[in-house]
Order: C-alpha cells, then structure tokens, then sequence
C-alpha cells in the first residue's frame, strides 16, 4: 500500500471520479496550475472543457456550481482557502443549503466546494479560518473534515458522488502529512467516524489536525497511565453521535479538541449533545480545547498562543483525571 | 370562451397560427394579470401568509421572452416571480397552494411567493435575495455547454439586483466561457421605495459593453418588442454567440410588496402612475389585436373572463387544499440524510 501526500490522495480522488462520471467537473482559482498540488494534471487528462481555471469571483463561481449542479453537473470547485467561502455566502448560506428544502425536495444539488483550511503558519486572519462551525449551524450542507490521506480520498469520493452539497475542508497544517492510502476507488461513508486510539479513562474527541495532536498526546498521557480513546468524527454533517456517545459512556470523561474558536465551535455541540445524551454516564463536566475567540493572528508566538496543540490536549486531560 | 379553448391558448405556442400566437401571448399576459389581481384582493383580506411582490404592470416582459423558449430552457426569477413562472409554464393551481402554503403547492409550502420553482419546467426558482439567481442561471447554462446541450438559460433581474457585483462577475465569468444565458433587466424604475435612477449610475444595459457582451434596451411594455429582442439573443446564445443583457424597460404598478401603505406614503406622483396606466401592455396589445379583422375585441373580452375564471378555480383548489402538518418541516433538507 502506498504512503502519499494529503494532496496527492485529493488528486487521486478527483481522478478517479472524473474518470467514472463524466458530469463531474473541476473549477476554481488556478486549478490548471493547482497550488498544493489537489488538481494538478487534470486538466491534461480530462481537458478544458471539464477543468476549468476561474476568475476570482467567488460568489459567481459558487453560485454557478449551484445552478450546474441542478442541471446535471457534479461540479467540484477549489475554493482554494476556506477564509474566502465567507465571500460566497450568500451562495452557500441562501442558495446551496436553502434550495432543495424551499423547493419541497424537487432538486438535488450534488457539488464540493473543497477548500484548504485553518492555520498554516503565520497566514494570518484572512487566511486561516476554520469555518466548519459555521457550516454546521446552517443545516442543508454537509461538512467533511478528513485527518488522513485515506480518508481524504475515500471522503472526497464518496462527497463526490452525494447527491447533497459539501464543503470538503482539507486541513492545511496535515496538507505535508503522508500516510497508507489502498489502491482503487473506495468510497469512506458520510457520517461514519473512527476511533483512532481505544482507551478507557476518558474520551477525546479531536477534528482535523487536532487529530494527531490527540493522539501525540495519548500517547504521552499513556506513559503516565491514563488510557485515552481517540474518536475522529471525519465528518461534521452527518455527525456519528452514536460512536461519540458510546465512547463517552464507557469512559464517563469527553475532552474535545476542535481548531475553531471556542464560542458555538464544534466542541460547544459536542459537548452539549454529550451531556443531553450522556449525563449520567459523565462524571466530570467536558472540557473544551479549542482557539481563543480572536481572530488568527500572524506572529508565530502569538498564533502558537490561541490555536490547538498536543500540549494543551494532553494539559485538559491530565486536568480532567486529576479533578475527578 | 370555453376553457378548453383557453387551455389550448396557454399550453404553449409550437405549431401555433401566426394570428393565434399573438392570441396566445394575450391569453398568458391576461391570465398573469388575473393570478396577480387576485393575489392583491387575497392580501387585502388577510388571506395571504408572507410577502406579496406583483407583477402587474410587466406582464409583457416575461411573456415575450418565454414565448421564445423551449421546454429543454430554463429561467431563473425574482421575488416578483409569479409572472415569469406563469409565462414558463407553471400551473396556476399549485402556484396558488403554494402561495397559500398548502400541501399541494409546487414547493409542498416549504418555499411560498419568493421561492416557487417547478425544476420539472426548466424553472430553477424565484428567489428571495435580489441578484441571487444571476450565479444559478449562469451555472445552468455552464451545465448546458459542458454536456454539449442545445439550450439557454434566461435569467429574469431587476433594477435592483444591476447594483449586486455578481452581475458584474456572471458577465465576466459567460463572456470568458461563451455561455448560453440571456441575462434580462426589468427596469421598473424603483428598488424598494427607492428611485432607481437616485441610487444607480449610468445605463445597465450599457454595463454589458465592457465585457463584449451584447446588449440591448427594449420597451417593456411592448410583448412582441421584447419577444423580438430576446428572440435574437436567444437564437444568438444557442447558436454559441454567447451571452447577452437586455434592459426592459417598464414600471412597477403596485406596491413593492402588498400593505406597504402601512409606512411608505405617497412616494411617487399619482401623475406618473396615471402616465404608465396608459401604457399598460394587456390595453396595448389589446387595441393592436383588435385592428384584426380575425380577432376582434369581443374575443379579447372572452380571453380575459377565461383567464380570470381560471385563477378562480386556482384559488379554490388552493383552498381546499390540505395544510402541511407540523412534521413536514423536518423532511426534505437532504437527499440523502445519512447518518
């Protein structure tokens, strides 16, 4: 089994669905060229007509991939950084998750809007945003958030061939991760999370590249004797709340680490849907590791301060066993 | 008239006489104008959940240019849709559930006046944000020219939304890509309780220029003025000559929504609404297809009792429709809900 980049398993994604339907289309800003590398090649093998190098109007382009979606199209649109859906909104927020609801169900809009996202490294506010949160409250979109380069293939297939709109967001601090991605076209299920790590004192709950940061911190929490559990949910929209919950009442103990800012962040649901569901299974309160609610800011130092780290992790859960 | 033969005159205009084909626009300007009278009396009652936007006054506008469409053609619309769906095809019954936010309404009352659609009709919605349908249409009409289809999508804006960038982009974006979309202002003056003219620089149609897009600007009110000009850019856009904008222009008889009264006052002289009463395009067509010795005015008087008596029998099918229960609101968000 190969080990491959992150953006060569979304490259090998996208090849393949493009080769298997060919309603499915690539546009966006300089997907020709493909700055990470999601993109590159296709245009060779696939051609102008089904690739297709788009102006910077976010808007419009999202827009469009709305209204080709509901004529026949499977458009997948590189949005390139996750910051400028907000420029689209209104395409998302009113168009994309609002018109097959309005329309009593008579429409289908299958698209990906895919997007790198959250910190890289000293991009700054405008550049490193972590909208999942966002998405999650709108209902009508799903929202996929891989941690592998297998799942990002096996999700982005599988986002591909949904009969729903998707905002894929591809995290850029794992866009240098390499891992094992198997050969040929296997779809990852919409909704089905894994658990990374079996443990039994408490459960951390970890999204996108706080993922391996759980699970460096697991492992440093194993050497002082706590056992941790690693779930990754993979996708926000569809949620997996059973596997979530079953992790919980077994442990009694739910840290979530999510890279957004703390206010109505993925961890807010988690934890609340967690103490519904859970409460008498929980024997302390869940704890959040998530962003402070600030903007990303540029210096290294400073964006090392508000953001998610293995340390701050490892700190919640150590917390968590000696409280309770 | 018999309904028959009204239902005949507003089924469609292939293989239609030359002399029938005007009869047919009239019959669909007239059964819009009876579909949006109605309305008006129903708000006036309080029958009406929701906003209300007519169309009355600009009935021209989007009869003349669906008359030119095919069925395998799509449109986008407004908040001030119902004309357009009605000139597309829709069927007035359910529209009328839908407006009523009944269960047999085109949306199962899930979308009401600003979001009816009949996706089966080429018709991808009335939408609720001003310019919001500019990106869809030119996304239809992506989809048409990537599969190679010989359609076009007609995009139905109005004033307001020429001041949204995404006109600007959506003109970029199917002149760089030679897209079949006719993109069609209706300028009726006012955006809201705005003057138009006030809030907006320069001519929309000339908006076009820049970008090599073809352009005209067209009387509103007169349907075969408007058929014609959209007759020429539509043939051009399925031909692959690309995108065009035209501008009609027209005014907007009524409120910009139904019980405006309540806080807008006397925004515009009673001179200039009497002005465009005599230019209303139903009494202007009206009097050209009179000169007809094959017509008449008393078949024209017969049009216009069908037409009414056919929003009638929408309303009661309305009426006597079921209203939604509660748990409906929970369905139809997903395709496929997953997880």
């Amino acid at each position: 089994m190969p080990s491959i980049y992150m953006a060569n398993a979304i490259q090998a994604a996208l090849a393949e669905a493009m080769a298997e339907d060919p309603s499915v289309i690539v546009l966006g800003e300089d997907v020709e060229l493909s700055t990470i590398g999601a993109t590159k090649g296709l245009i060779d093998k696939f051609g102008a007509n089904r690739v297709r190098n788009s102006p910077i109007s976010e808007a419009t382009v999202v827009g469009s991939c709305v209204g080709a979606a509901a004529c026949g199209l499977r458009p997948v649109m590189d949005l390139m950084f996750s910051s400028f859906l907000y420029i689209a909104l209104d395409q998302v927020a009113n168009q994309a998750a609002r018109l097959r609801y309005m329309s009593g169900g008579q429409v289908s809009l299958p698209l990906v809007l895919f997007a790198g996202t959250g910190p890289s490294g000293s991009a700054a506010a405008q550049h490193s945003e972590n909208p999942h949160p966002l998405l999650m409250s709108l209902s009508g979109v799903k929202v996929v958030f891989p941690s592998t380069p297998a799942d990002a293939k096996g999700l982005l297939l599988a986002s591909i061939r949904d009969p729903d709109p998707v905002v894929f967001l591809l995290d850029l601090m794992l866009a240098g991760s390499r891992g094992e991605v198997p050969d040929g076209a296997e779809a990852i299920p919409l909704g089905e999370g894994v658990i990374r790590r079996p443990g039994t004192d408490l459960t951390v709950v970890a999204i996108g590249s706080a993922v391996p940061q759980a699970l460096t911190a697991a492992t440093e929490l194993a050497h002082a004797g706590v056992s941790a559990e690693v779930i990754d949910p993979r996708t926000l929209v569809p949620c997996d709340w059973p596997l979530i919950f079953d992790s919980v009442r077994r442990t009694g103990r739910l840290v979530i680490a999510d890279p957004a800012r703390r206010t109505c962040g993925a961890a807010a649901e988690i934890a609340a849907r967690a103490m519904e569901s859970c409460w008498s299974s929980l024997r302390t309160a869940p704890v959040r590791v998530s962003w402070e609610d600030v903007p990303i800011p540029f210096s290294p130092v400073l964006e090392q301060a508000v953001t998610v780290s293995s340390a701050k992790i490892r700190a919640a859960a150590a917390a968590m066993l000696g409280a309770s | 008239m018999n309904s028959d033969v009204f239902a005949q005159l507003t089924a469609g205009y292939d293989g239609v006489s030359p002399a029938r084909r005007n009869l047919a626009l009239f019959a669909r300007m007239a059964l819009i104008r009876s579909f949006e009278r109605k309305l008006q009396e129903l708000f006036s009652r309080g029958r009406l959940p929701g906003f209300v936007h007519l169309y009355v006054g600009e009935e021209a506008i989007a009869v003349g240019a669906c008359s030119v469409l095919g069925g395998g053609d799509k449109i986008t619309s407004t908040h001030r849709g119902h004309g357009h769906l009605i000139a597309k095809g829709a069927d007035p019954r359910r529209m009328m559930a839908e407006i009523m936010g009944r269960t047999t309404g085109l949306c199962h009352g899930k979308g009401g006046s600003m979001h009816i659609a009949d996706y089966s009709l080429g018709i991808l919605g009335a939408n609720g944000i001003v310019g919001g349908g500019i990106p869809i249409a030119t996304g239809s009409a992506l989809a048409d020219r990537v599969l190679g289809r010989d359609q076009v999508t007609v995009c139905f804006f109005g004033d307001g939304a020429a001041n949204q960038g995404v006109l600007l982009e959506a003109l970029n974006l199917s002149a760089i890509w030679q897209l079949p979309v006719v993109f069609i202002c209706e300028n009726n003056g006012f955006t809201e309780w705005m003057r138009t003219s006030d809030i907006t620089a320069g001519s929309i149609a000339e908006r076009a220029r820049p970008f090599g897009v073809q352009s005209a600007t067209v009387d509103g009110n007169d349907v075969l003025a408007v058929q014609a000009a959209v007759a020429e850019a539509v043939g051009r856009a399925r031909g692959g000559g690309g995108p065009a904008l035209i501008e009609a222009q027209t005014y907007r008889m009524l409120a910009h929504n139904e019980g405006e009264e309540a806080f807008s006052g006397q925004y515009r002289p009673k001179e200039e609404i009497e002005h465009w009463r005599g230019l209303d395009p139903i009494d202007r067509f009206a009097a050209v297809l009179a000169e007809d010795p094959d017509i008449g005015a008393k078949e024209l008087e017969d049009i216009r009792e069908a037409a009414a008596r056919k929003i009638e029998a929408a309303v009661e099918y309305a009426v006597a429709s079921p209203e939604p229960e509660p748990a409906d609101a929970l369905t139809d968000l997903y395709a496929r809900a997953g997880a």
